[in-house]
């Protein structure tokens, strides 16, 4: 990995500014391609497909007119994960037509979440996302009804035992999530977009209230442009799952982007975000996607956001954190506490869901579940 | 530079160390691995193939690493990573080499899309190729041991590399997995067949990796023009037959059998049917290797 380090330290960066992986550097700046040689590309290729960004890199490298100048190995990859990313995108057409005709009878909005509202919506994100499951969310007093529905029509639960199901049931904001007996889809359905027993306490009645129908269907929705951000940055920043950190931070930088083109969405922003009780997670989104790509941010945003800043010794504890979990988790972007942050940021995760009295006995439980599991 | 020149302990010593990049078919693997069984398995089935320490881009890199744990001593395991991502459950120790086999399939086909991927056997004489696409159990992969040693070149015996446009096949060029009872018929059939050491109890039974012939690796880099599909099944007893084939049913099972067809949607439907279009497409019952090779050199493209 001789490569590796000579490309990740070579660049000079101001002091407190987060070491960038390349699937960061392509993201935050597709130039970054012609400068890059044959092993910057082995490596960046590993980077981007750890991160599930490497559908999106080859769909903004050939929006800019660079595709062709990449050396032919690595232009491969990107071509082959573009095409199943293409894949993926077309599926969930399908997918969201076959979920709204299995539940045509469940009267209210459906609400589709993350990924699916990106590609039903058309909006940036959409290009080169790769998906495992479907997000939908309606109302709690629906959620029975729409779980017969779909058992109904096919889905069924999988490989949840009793423990785990009256664990999502109880505590979480989502019943387990569903697959398709055909085509192996999965489905979560939501009620709301936080956990019952987490901090934030989000009204998910004003969510409701606000959500946009889609044009050509009845009672299909997705959040407003405030909330699709807040929704994503809560997901990201207190749900511990980093996998896809840097995939993610990247759909929070492609909306803030797009939406921040109306001048007045900034305001709308902020003032949603006290509404809501989700300006913590929003700081971070905007702080994080700043540093790692670069998203502008209008400074009366930022002074805004200063009341729910944390102090300054929390706040170094928290970049240093989250710049690791937000790395493409391959070797190459970790260094010695990486997996010691990553733990960290899912005892975090699960603090941010639940008091301390259910999450120890939780946690203990799936530590032993994991033991036993393999054997 | 092929291992040739390099002793199994130099071989081994890289591999542990920064690992060995092979030539495999169009893509170079990078493989990693302190396995001493796996050192001398893949030395000695892909003494061959082009590698090198070092290369400086590689299509897939794959670490194999032992249990963690206790299960380094007991129950030994074998681990499979791509890219430091553990795609399937670990196996017993002793499978290492059929790990690594199954997984680098796994690698090609869950990420080459540059190609129509067919679950397929293929083998080529004189530029024009035959397609022996089949479920297990069918007597495909022996069917393929045979040809290879009768005249006929390897171009894969479990992924066909089929480009979109022109329609010809990439070879592969990797060892034949042969199972069970086939692992001694081709050993009587073919004098100088090679074997890696057998993998026991494995899922699929008795596993045993036949070496490419060098032959076929030499001439990895010549693409053949699928001139035939024929569908094989061993069946004990049975008399020699080849059988015509309908065109739209051999579409059907093509396509099912295929790893990305459906990802490919309309440029994909477009390839399988002038695939199928321009074979004769046949089904094909044998017990006698020595019959089922005359039909072959029968066929006339």
């Amino acid at each position: 990995m001789t490569a590796a380090q000579s490309t990740l330290a070579g660049s000079a960066r101001p002091p407190g500014s987060p070491v960038l992986s390349l699937a960061a550097r392509l993201l935050r700046d597709t130039a970054t391609a012609s400068g890059m040689d044959l092993p910057d590309w082995d490596l960046a290729i590993q980077q981007c497909r750890r991160a599930g960004v490497l559908a999106r890199i080859c769909h903004r490298l050939e929006r800019d007119n660079l595709l062709d100048r990449v050396p032919e190995q690595p232009a491969r990859h990107l071509k082959a994960a573009r095409t199943l990313a293409d894949k993926h995108g077309r599926d969930v057409h399908w997918e969201v037509r076959c979920i709204v005709r299995a539940l045509k009878n469940v009267d209210g909005p459906k609400i589709l979440l993350k990924g699916a509202a990106y590609v039903m919506t058309d909006l940036p994100p959409a290009a080169g996302r790769m998906f495992t499951d479907v997000d939908l969310m309606v109302a709690r007093e629906r959620i029975e009804q729409t779980e017969h529905e779909l058992i109904r029509h096919d889905w069924t639960h999988h490989e949840v035992d009793a423990y785990d199901d009256i664990y999502y049931r109880t505590w979480m904001h989502q019943i387990p999530p569903l697959i398709h007996r055909l085509r192996g889809t999965v489905i979560d359905v939501h009620h709301t977009i936080v956990p019952e027993t987490a901090k934030p306490h989000v009204n998910a009645r004003s969510l409701f209230d606000a959500a946009i129908r889609l044009d050509g269907y009845d009672d299909l929705y997705v959040l407003t442009p405030t909330d699709m951000v807040l929704h994503s940055a809560v997901h990201l920043f207190n749900e511990g799952e980093f996998d896809h950190g840097l995939r993610d931070l990247s759909d929070l930088d492609l909306l803030l982007r797009h939406f921040g083109k109306d001048g007045d969405f900034w305001a709308h922003l902020a003032d949603r975000a006290a509404e809501l009780d989700l300006e913590r997670p929003l700081f971070y989104a905007l702080r994080h996607a700043g540093r790692v790509l670069g998203t502008p941010v209008p400074q009366s945003l930022d002074d805004r956001l200063q009341q729910t800043r944390p102090g300054p010794s929390h706040m170094k504890v928290m970049d240093a954190l989250l710049d690791r979990g937000l790395r493409p988790h391959h070797v190459s972007c970790d260094d010695r506490y990486s997996g010691f942050a990553r733990w960290l940021l899912y005892v975090r995760a699960h603090h941010l869901r639940m008091p301390f009295h259910l999450l120890g006995p939780h946690l203990i439980r799936k530590a032993w579940k994991k033991r036993f599991a393999e054997e | 530079m092929t291992s040739h020149a390099m002793n199994t302990d130099t071989f081994a010593r890289h591999l542990r160390q920064d690992g060995m990049t092979f030539r495999i078919g169009p893509f170079w693997a990078h493989i990693r691995s302190a396995l001493h069984g796996l050192a001398s398995g893949l030395h000695l089935l892909y003494d061959n193939n082009p590698m090198a320490p070092r290369q400086p881009f590689c299509d897939f890199h794959v670490t194999i690493t032992t249990g963690e744990g206790f299960h380094r001593f007991y129950r030994p395991q074998a681990r499979f990573f791509f890219n430091g991502h553990m795609p399937f459950k670990p196996l017993p120790l002793d499978q290492a080499l059929a790990l690594f086999e199954w997984g680098l399939n796994w690698c090609i086909s869950s990420n080459a899309h540059q190609y129509l991927i067919l679950h397929s056997a293929a083998v080529a004489k004189d530029g024009h190729a035959v397609l022996l696409p089949a479920p297990p159990g069918s007597g495909k992969s022996t069917l393929c041991a045979a040809l290879i040693h009768r005249g006929w070149r390897l171009l894969s015996d479990e992924l066909a590399l089929i480009d979109l446009d022109t329609l010809e096949i990439t070879p592969l060029c990797r060892p034949v997995n042969l199972k069970n009872k086939s692992i001694d018929i081709i050993g009587e059939y073919a004098g100088n067949a090679v074997f890696a050491p057998l993998a026991k109890d494995t899922l699929k039974g008795t596993i045993g990796l036949l070496k490419a012939p060098a032959d076929s690796v030499a001439r990895m880099n010549e693409k053949a023009r699928p001139a035939w599909i024929v569908f094989p099944q061993y069946q004990a007893g049975a008399a020699t037959r080849l059988t015509d084939r309908s065109k739209a049913q051999t579409a059907m099972e093509v396509g099912d059998n295929a790893f990305n067809y459906s990802i490919h949607g309309v440029r994909g439907f477009d390839a399988l049917t002038r695939l199928v279009d321009r074979c004769a497409c046949y089904d094909f019952e044998y017990e006698n290797l020595d019959e089922a090779i005359d039909v072959f050199s029968g066929l006339t493209p």
